[in-house]
């Protein structure tokens, strides 16, 4: 087979698995209204499949600064933060981090992908060590092959498991990067991270937390997991994403520790790519200026969840571990996902659908992400639309 | 500890695998475990998972990329675990 006949068999596939309709990956959006709502086809359709945590995609103050930003110092930068493209925003965005986290230093990267990518293979090279939690994103797998490390897994935050591998290092754990995420994007579960610090302080590893989808949603000021459990100068390296609660593009890494600035020096996924735009980064810096202050945002993006994740549950959907912005429903075939996913677009609801190899186990998922500029009736809505497709589905 | 030689583990894969054949399908070291067996990688992810609890081992994931054959998967099982000897 060569290779663009193996482009067609998974191209077949993929058609076999999503047969007819509009496709579920990379529905096409013709206008987007706010943060909860958009047009799709020729509906208005409510959104309930972003990363917009807390609905600050629209925030006037961020706007402003994005178009005084782009009259400033134009649309892009053209080059990389070693070149040509380390512009002031930059360098105060990375401040702003630091300080927001009380760490000694911040890295901001183009991407969260690439956040991942650039701090995984900067720290870790061939010989070392890299323990991931087996639900880990895509950008953390990617970030570990590319560093040439080996690469072990663990039972999704089975913390007997993690044990037992560290174990089994022996001195190699000493070379060794544990990586889990604060929220995971899949089940929306949380890490056990007090465990995991004991444990990686017992077995003298690194810990890497990944907060990109629990930045601004968990802790006081949204720090994230390590801040909600107060661990935060346990955690070596923390990295997160612009693209979620920031409603941005980029990534960052924040450290105490003095050799996080020599990744600039060694990172390909930092070096060799554009730095963010000048808009993306003033959009950035206030927009973390409101997500530190968003306490109550933050309590409305937990009330609706909560309202969300005890519906589902009370109806009969097998949901995630634990109550959060991401809902995942989980059921047994991509038939019962694909019906289920047509069915709330059909009533104007957009949620995310999630296919083997893609979710956990083997299952299927549609998955629902809330914001806290959902209104009480959009999620009520949103309620009686699972309510009343439970009985075709399930 | 489980003491054991590359044959005992040949053997263990062998009997284990047979639930990923058909009815008539022998099982031998040079079965190809993607293509003569029906395993995708989550099954594949899932069944190391019991092969290093089994040996107390643990298999890096890059380690998989050269392993095609029943007999790779146990040279690779057998080599890891006596380097943690």
């Amino acid at each position: 087979m060569n290779l663009l006949e193996k482009l067609d068999a998974a191209a077949a596939a993929r058609k076999a698995q999503l047969p007819t309709g509009l496709s579920a990956f990379g529905i096409p959006i013709e206008e987007i209204y706010s943060p909860t709502e958009a047009k799709i086809g020729e509906r208005r359709i409510l959104l309930l499949g972003t990363n917009n945590y807390l609905g600050l995609s629209f925030a006037p103050e961020c706007r402003e600064a994005a178009h005084e930003a782009i009259d400033k110092e134009g649309t892009g930068t053209t080059g990389s933060r070693m070149a040509n493209g380390n512009y002031s925003g930059h360098r105060a965005l990375e401040m702003e981090f630091a300080e927001f986290y009380q760490c000694r230093s911040c890295i901001v990267f183009t991407t969260g992908y690439q956040a991942n990518l650039g701090t995984i293979s900067g720290l870790i090279g061939a010989g070392d060590v890299a323990l991931i939690d087996g639900d880990s994103h895509a950008s953390i797998y990617d970030g570990c092959i590319l560093s040439g490390a080996d690469i072990i897994r663990f039972r999704h935050n089975d913390m007997a498991d993690l044990e037992k591998r560290l174990r089994r290092l022996g001195e190699r754990s000493k070379n060794t990067l544990i990586i889990i995420e604060g929220i995971y994007s899949m089940l929306g579960d949380q890490a056990p991270l007090a465990e995991i610090v004991n444990l990686k302080n017992a077995y003298g590893s690194t810990l890497l937390l990944d907060e990109a989808h629990s930045l601004g949603v968990l802790g006081e000021t949204g720090q994230g997991l390590a801040e909600k459990t107060k661990l935060s100068s346990e955690v070596d390296f923390i990295t997160g994403t612009f693209s979620k609660s920031l409603c941005g593009i980029g990534g960052y890494c924040v450290s105490n520790h003095p050799q996080l600035d020599q990744l600039r020096y060694v990172s390909h996924p930092y070096i060799f790519t554009a730095s963010p735009s000048p808009a993306t980064i003033a959009a950035t810096r206030v927009a973390l200026r409101l997500l530190r202050n968003g306490s109550k945002l933050r309590e409305q993006l937990w009330k609706n969840a909560q309202q969300l994740y005890s519906h589902l549950k009370m109806v009969g959907y097998q949901v995630g571990p634990e109550p959060g912005p991401v809902v995942a429903t989980i059921l047994d075939n991509p038939q019962q996902a694909l019906a289920l996913w047509n069915g709330l677009l059909e009533n104007n609801i957009y949620v995310n659908l999630i296919l083997p190899p893609a979710a956990p186990e083997g299952k299927s998922l549609v998955r629902c992400s809330v914001n806290a500029a959902h209104t009480a009736e959009q999620i009520e809505y949103v309620c009686q639309t699972f309510s009343k497709l439970y009985p075709s589905i399930i | 500890m489980v003491e054991i030689n590359r044959e005992d583990i040949l053997d263990l894969l062998c009997r284990r695998l047979a639930s990923f054949a058909n009815t008539e399908q022998e099982i031998t070291p040079e079965t190809n475990l993607i293509t003569q067996l029906a395993i995708d990688s989550i099954k594949l992810l899932n069944l190391i998972m019991e092969l290093e609890d089994h040996f107390d081992i643990s298999i890096p994931l890059n380690a998989l990329t050269d392993v095609v054959t029943v007999y790779d998967l146990a040279n690779l099982i057998y080599r890891i675990k006596s380097d943690s000897k």
